[in-house]
C-alpha cells in the first residue's frame, strides 16, 4: 500500500520510515512564517526567557495585516516585530514594502516541494500548490517552533479532488472552489488533508492553483496540495539555489475518499454572507446592490487576478456609487501590473489602488465597510464583521466577477463582459 | 491523567461554524486583552462578555471556530473565565490553539442533543464523561493524546517552553561549572 503526500511528508519531516493518518508525530519544520504576530510572539519568547532561535535563517518575517499602520498601537506593535527581528537576527526580514506573506514566500524562493512549513496564519495552507505542506498555527505554537524547531501533528487522512475538464470563459479556479465549498459544505475537509488532481489542476496556472490551495483552508484543510511539476520547478529555478526533494503521491495511495469534478459547465459563484459555503450560480440570483468593491488579498490579488479584472472592465467606468479597492498581493505583482499596463487601466476606471498588504480582508482598516453597506470581495471569507461592522454585508467571487459588479454597481455576471 | 480533574458550570449552547472572526473580530485583535474581552461573541450573542461567568462552558455544533488562526479567539475567551468548550466538531486550528494554551477543547459528538442553554454541566475528565446535571443525561468523550494531555496539565505550552528554559539554562550552568 503506497502513501499520499502528506503521509509522506510528515514520515520525513519526523524521521519515520511512514505513517498513517490518525498517528501523532513530532516532526521536524522546515520553514516558519511569522507576520505581524511576531509581535505576540516575541511576547511569549520574553516572557518564557528564550534567548534564541533554533534556526534564524529558517524564520520568514514580514509585516503585512496592519500595513501601513492605521493607528499608534498598530505602529507600536510594528516596532516590537522590528525590535524582534533584530534581537533573534533573524535573516529573512522583509519589512512593510514586500507584499503579503503568501505571496511574498513563494516569489523570492523560500516555498520548496516537500517542504513542511508552519505559519502563524490559516493561509500558510497556500504552500500546498508548490506541493510543500502548509498549516496554520497560533502564537504558543509559533514560540515553541521558533525555539525548538518541533511541533506535533496528527496524520490526516488525504481526500482528493479529481478535476478535470475546460473551464469556461471569465470562470476562474476561485469558482472552482466555491462550487466544492458549496456542494459539500465548509467542513468537508475538516482536518484533512487534500490533493487535487486530474487535467484541469495540472493545466492550471501556479497563481489559480495558490488560489485553491488558500481557499481549502475554508473547507477546513490542513494541508491542500496539488503535485509538483515542470511549472513549480521552473519558477523555484529563478527564484532559488537550494535542493529540493519534490514528493508526489503513490499510485496505490490510499485516500479516505476521491471527488470527481467536471468543470466544464461550472459558471461564475457567489458566496453569500456570511458562509463560505452559501454559495449561488450568478444566474440565479436577483439585484444585489454593492457598495465596495475589493481586488486583491492572498487568495486572489496576483497578476493574473488584476490582469483579468482590468479585461473585465475594459474602458468602462467604475459605477459612481462603487468604490474599487485593488491591492496588488505584493511589490512584484505591483510592478509587473504596471509594466503591463493593468494599473494605469484601472486608476483611468475610478479604482483605488493600495499598497501591497491584506487591506481590509480581515478587518484591520484600509476600507472597513459601514453597516447595511454591501461588498463584494475576491478574498477569502465572508464572516459576519469580518470587513468593518457587524451589519455589513460581504459577498465572495472571482476577481471577474468582483470587476464585473463594480462596473454595474450591482452582482453581475462577467460572461457579459 | 488529567489535573484538572472537574469543571463545573452553567452551559452556553451555540449552532454550528461559529468563526473566529464572530468569537473575536479582526477589528479588536490590536487592542488589550482587557478591551478584547468586551467583544467576545458580540455580533450573534449580545452581553455575553458581560454576563459570562468564570467556569462556565461552552457547548456548540459543528466546526466551532472555523476561519483565522489568531490565538486570541481562544485567549479571549479563556480571559473571560470559560472553563472549556465541548463541540460536535472543532476547526483544526482553533482546536490546536485551545490546548496550547491550556483551555480544554473537547470533541464529543452528540452533545449538542443532550444540552439547552442554560442547563448545569459537569465535566469529568478522568472518567471523560460530560454530565447534564440539568437533565441528569450523559456523555462520554474520546479521552485525550497524551501529547495533549501534556500540554494542557502543564497549564498551555508557554508554561512548558518556560520550564524548558530553565532546564536548559540548569543544564548549561552545570556544563560551565564542569569545564572551568
Amino acid at each position: 500500500m503506497g502513501f499520499t503526500i502528506a503521509e509522506k511528508i510528515l514520515a520525513r519531516a519526523s524521521g519515520k520510515k511512514s505513517v498513517k493518518p490518525g498517528h501523532y508525530v513530532t516532526a521536524n519544520v522546515d520553514l516558519a512564517m511569522v507576520h505581524d504576530s511576531m509581535a505576540e510572539v516575541y511576547d511569549i519568547l520574553l516572557r518564557t526567557g528564550v534567548k534564541r532561535l533554533w534556526d534564524s535563517s529558517k524564520v520568514v518575517c514580514l509585516l503585512d495585516h496592519w500595513n501601513l499602520p492605521p493607528t499608534i498601537r498598530a505602529a507600536e506593535n510594528y516596532k516590537k516585530v522590528r525590535r524582534a527581528t533584530k534581537k533573534f537576527g533573524m535573516r529573512y526580514f522583509y519589512g512593510q514594502s514586500a507584499g503579503i506573506c503568501h505571496q511574498v514566500l513563494p516569489e523570492r524562493g523560500h516555498i520548496l516541494p516537500g517542504q513542511l512549513v508552519v505559519g502563524t496564519d490559516s493561509h500558510t495552507i497556500t504552500y500546498g500548490a508548490f506541493g510543500a505542506a502548509g498549516a496554520g498555527i497560533g502564537f504558543s505554537e509559533m514560540a515553541y517552533v521558533l525555539t525548538t524547531g518541533k511541533l506535533w501533528f496528527k496524520v490526516p487522512e488525504t481526500l482528493k479532488f479529481n478535476i478535470n475538464g475546460i473551464l469556461p470563459r471569465r470562470v476562474m479556479s476561485k469558482d472552482i472552489l466555491l462550487h466544492i465549498a458549496g456542494k459539500y459544505s465548509v467542513e468537508i475537509a475538516q482536518y484533512k488533508a487534500i490533493e487535487f488532481s486530474g487535467q484541469t489542476s495540472k493545466e492550471m496556472s501556479l497563481s489559480s492553483r495558490m488560489t485553491m490551495s488558500n481557499m481549502a483552508a475554508e473547507i477546513g484543510a490542513k494541508f491542500a496540495f496539488f503535485e509538483p511539476d515542470e511549472k513549480v520547478f521552473g519558477c523555484l529555478k529563478e527564484r532559488t539555489k537550494e535542493r529540493f526533494h519534490p514528493i508526489k503521491a503513490d499510485v496505490d495511495a490510499s485516500y479516505e475518499k476521491i471527488y470527481d469534478e467536471n468543470v466544464s459547465t461550472l459558471e461564475p459563484l457567489v458566496a453569500f454572507p456570511f458562509s463560505v459555503d452559501n454559495v449561488k450560480p450568478i444566474s440565479k440570483i436577483g439585484p444585489i446592490k454593492i457598495d465596495q468593491a475589493v481586488l486583491g488579498s492572498c487568495t486572489n490579488g496576483r497578476l493574473e487576478d488584476l490582469r483579468i479584472a482590468a479585461e473585465v472592465i475594459g474602458r468602462r467606468k467604475i459605477h459612481p456609487h462603487v468604490r474599487m479597492l485593488v491591492i496588488p498581493a505584493s511589490a512584484q505583482v505591483y510592478q509587473d501590473a504596471i509594466q503591463e499596463g493593468i494599473l494605469s487601466k484601472l486608476v483611468e476606471s475610478g479604482a483605488i489602488i493600495c499598497n501591497p498588504s491584506c487591506g481590509p480582508c480581515m478587518g484591520a482598516h484600509m476600507g472597513l465597510l459601514a453597516s447595511g453597506e454591501v461588498c463584494i470581495a475576491s478574498i477569502n471569507r465572508n464572516f459576519r464583521g469580518r470587513m468593518g461592522s457587524n451589519e455589513a454585508e460581504l459577498y465572495l467571487a472571482s476577481p471577474a466577477t468582483v470587476a464585473a459588479s463594480a462596473v454595474n454597481g450591482k452582482i453581475s455576471d462577467p460572461r457579459a463582459f | 491523567m488529567m489535573r484538572i480533574s472537574r469543571l463545573k458550570g452553567r452551559v452556553w449552547k451555540f449552532g454550528d461554524n461559529i468563526d473566529t472572526d464572530v468569537i473575536i473580530s479582526g477589528k479588536y485583535l490590536n487592542l488589550t486583552m482587557d478591551e478584547i474581552k468586551n467583544h467576545v461573541l458580540e455580533a450573534i450573542s449580545k452581553g455575553f462578555s458581560k454576563n459570562v461567568k468564570p467556569g462556565e462552558i461552552i457547548v456548540a455544533g459543528r466546526n466551532y471556530g472555523c476561519g483565522s488562526s489568531r490565538e486570541t479567539a481562544p485567549a479571549a475567551l479563556k480571559a473571560l473565565g470559560i472553563g472549556a468548550i465541548v463541540a460536535e466538531s472543532f476547526a483544526r486550528i482553533f482546536y490546536r490553539n485551545s490546548i496550547a494554551i491550556g483551555l480544554p477543547a473537547i470533541l464529543c459528538p452528540g452533545i449538542t442533543k443532550i444540552f439547552k442553554n442554560g442547563d448545569e454541566a459537569e465535566i469529568d475528565m478522568k472518567k471523560s464523561l460530560i454530565i447534564n446535571l440539568t437533565s441528569k443525561e450523559s456523555l462520554k468523550f474520546q479521552p485525550f493524546p497524551m501529547e495533549m494531555v501534556k500540554v494542557l496539565e502543564g497549564g498551555g505550552i508557554e508554561h512548558l517552553l518556560r520550564q524548558m528554559v530553565v532546564k536548559d539554562r540548569k543544564r548549561s550552568g552545570k556544563k560551565q561549572v564542569s569545564r572551568g
